[in-house]
């Protein structure tokens, strides 16, 4: 994913606020990087940005090889769909549909891009063995610990094999032993699904597990060195 | 998966419960319908239990129901001798109050000549009256059994037989006596100074007067026509059962038609509000929800689709609940309540109806939410 010159204000003349100022970076596949920022950066609405779900005022986002924002103006139509097939998400507290048991919560985004449903049962399963939770196939949200919670979560944002992962707050809920769980999980699946994975966080004990970190102030990307980076 | 159903599902007891007291509104709309239907039928009841054509009332009235009408008894004797009449009979109406079982039974006494138009229209117990004086055949709503032996008047009366759904239009359990019967009860219950004179033959009236006489035509005949030619008599009017059922159906009953006509709008839409306000309730209880659908790439059609079908389901059991509970229970009404398969399905419609324009309101919340607040705690 590349952004170029991507900004973003709320509001006009004296009401006017610069959220976003002239942000550019880009995330190679198997990326795991890291937006920080103190409250208000604009890290939310980066995220929102990139998560097609916010329309800039400005710049250029290219996703997957593919031109989809180009001088503020979305390229394509139908941002959903684009949401659906490139982009998974991850929130902070797991935002599971609680009437739906672990199997069908990632089941349904499956659906929802047209997969059967009987074929979109089993690829959840398989999912869900691989994040080792498959013994709670069939457990409500309500009834699964927060780490199990955590992992169908990650599960659903992997289901259609998206391209970036979006991650908003990933480890806040949970203790530092299960966050380097969730931390190390993502990283392994960045490189088996050959995503990106971007994840706002203010979590310190999770910081050595990125490869990248950039820090926004007041809309600002500072200047993080990407040959300062570990990949 | 269907996430309307799953999501009911999760929630069951208390959709349920919503289900159950939408039903319980819904069959009191129900019940309203039925009570005026059986108030219409009531109505009809008396002026269809003869089986009759034409209706020979006092000139210049709309009676014998709608109006007082009284008219001398051997007009019937002109009357049956009309071309086209094949049968006529002289009939009586009063309400009478009659001590029963250490309490005042309100009865609708009607006064027929034996063999002729105007008896009871069945027999579901018992005979028939043979006798010329004191039988009777009583309506069960009334109370009286068969056997039975009960004061009108000055005289007893044995109810010989019992028939089915004859009340008047104020609920007043119908009896069936002979004629001179009833004419020597309206004599009995006469006050004492018109007593006096109708026994001394001064009062200008006599005792065989009667309230109606009701004639049967031959098939072919025209009620119209065979009316016209009544009427052109002196004091005397016409009317034809169509018109009678009209009159009796106007008047009599307009004014509740008109109150219960309102009440049950009402009702519709207390329930049509209630729908709406338990959909967007529901909606706003999901909007978590419904921002991660958006987020992950739901449709907006899936979601207008969820919160569709669970107004529509919400509707159909509420309307199941609420029509079971009426049909179960409509015959222990103190009035008739007649309920008709058109009357349940015309309703069902209307909640229907109801039920997929309440859900606008959930449906635009929904559409209104923004996906972004999916994201952030």
């Amino acid at each position: 994913m590349r952004l170029e010159g991507i900004s973003k204000h709320f509001g006009e003349g004296e009401t006017r606020v610069d959220a976003l100022r002239e942000v550019s970076l880009e995330v190679f596949p198997r990326q795991v990087v890291a937006l920080l920022g103190p409250s208000g950066s604009g890290k939310t609405t980066l995220l929102n940005v990139i998560g097609c779900i916010l329309d800039p005022s400005a710049g250029s986002m290219e996703l997957d090889g593919e031109l989809v924002l180009h001088d503020g103006q979305w390229q394509r139509g139908d941002l959903r769909r684009l949401r659906l097939d490139k982009i998974g998400f991850i929130f902070q507290f797991h935002n599971l549909l609680p009437f739906l048991d672990a199997t069908d919560n990632v089941a349904v985004v499956l659906q929802l891009a047209g997969v059967d449903i009987m074929a979109a049962r089993k690829r959840a399963g398989e999912l869900l063995n691989d994040l080792e939770v498959g013994h709670r196939e069939h457990a409500m949200p309500a009834k699964l610990s927060g780490g199990e919670a955590q992992r169908v979560a990650i599960a659903r944002a992997l289901a259609n094999n998206p391209r970036i992962i979006l991650a908003d707050e990933p480890t806040a809920a949970l203790d530092s032993k299960r966050a380097g769980i969730v931390m190390d999980l993502l990283r392994k699946l960045a490189v088996e699904h050959d995503a990106a994975i971007i994840a706002v966080t203010h979590d310190e004990k999770i910081f050595d597990r990125f490869d990248r970190i950039f820090q926004l102030r007041d809309g600002r990307l500072d200047g993080s060195d990407p040959t300062d980076s570990m990949i | 998966m269907n996430l309307a159903y799953r999501d009911i599902r999760h929630n069951l007891g208390r959709f349920l419960l919503t289900c159950l007291g939408l039903g319980l509104l819904l069959g009191v709309v129900l019940a309203m319908i039925g009570i005026y239907r059986g108030l219409v039928a009531d109505a009809l009841t008396i002026a269809r239990a003869p089986a009759v054509d034409l209706w020979v009332v006092e000139a210049n009235t709309r009676g014998p129901f709608a109006e007082a009408s009284r008219i001398p008894g051997d007009i019937r004797e002109a009357v049956a001798r009309i071309a086209d009449v094949t049968a006529a009979g002289s009939i009586t109406y009063q309400t009478v109050e009659a001590e029963h079982q250490g309490g005042k039974l309100r009865l609708y006494v009607i006064g027929y000549e034996l063999t002729r138009p105007g008896g009871p229209p069945e027999i579901a117990e018992g005979r028939e009256i043979a006798r010329s004086h004191y039988e009777m055949v009583a309506d069960r709503s009334s109370g009286l059994t068969l056997s039975e032996r009960i004061q009108l008047g000055r005289k007893t009366f044995t109810v010989v037989g019992l028939t089915q759904h004859q009340v008047n239009s104020g609920g007043d359990p119908a009896v069936y006596i002979t004629l001179s019967d009833a004419q020597k009860l309206q004599f009995d219950l006469a006050p004492p100074a018109a007593r006096v004179q109708l026994a001394r033959g001064t009062g200008g009236a006599n005792l065989d007067t009667v309230n109606a006489v009701v004639a049967r035509l031959h098939p072919n005949a025209s009620a119209s026509a065979t009316a016209a030619t009544i009427r052109r008599w002196k004091h005397l009017a016409a009317i034809t059962q169509e018109e009678q059922e009209l009159i009796l159906s106007r008047s009599l009953v307009d004014r509740a038609r008109r109150q219960i006509g309102l009440f049950t709008s009402l009702l519709l839409v207390v329930s049509a509000v209630i729908i709406a306000l338990i959909i967007y309730t529901m909606t706003m209880e999901k909007l978590k929800q419904i921002a991660t659908l958006k987020l992950i790439g739901a449709p907006d059609r899936t979601i207008i689709g969820m919160i569709v079908q669970q107004a529509l389901a919400l509707g159909l059991i509420g309307f199941v609940i609420g029509a079971t509970l009426i049909v179960n229970i409509k015959d222990y009404f103190p009035r008739r309540v007649v309920l008709e398969p058109d009357n349940v399905a015309v309703l069902g419609l209307i909640v229907f109806a109801v039920c997929l324009l309440s859900s606008g309101l959930g449906v635009r919340a929904a559409l209104r939410v923004d996906p972004a607040t999916a994201l952030g705690g």
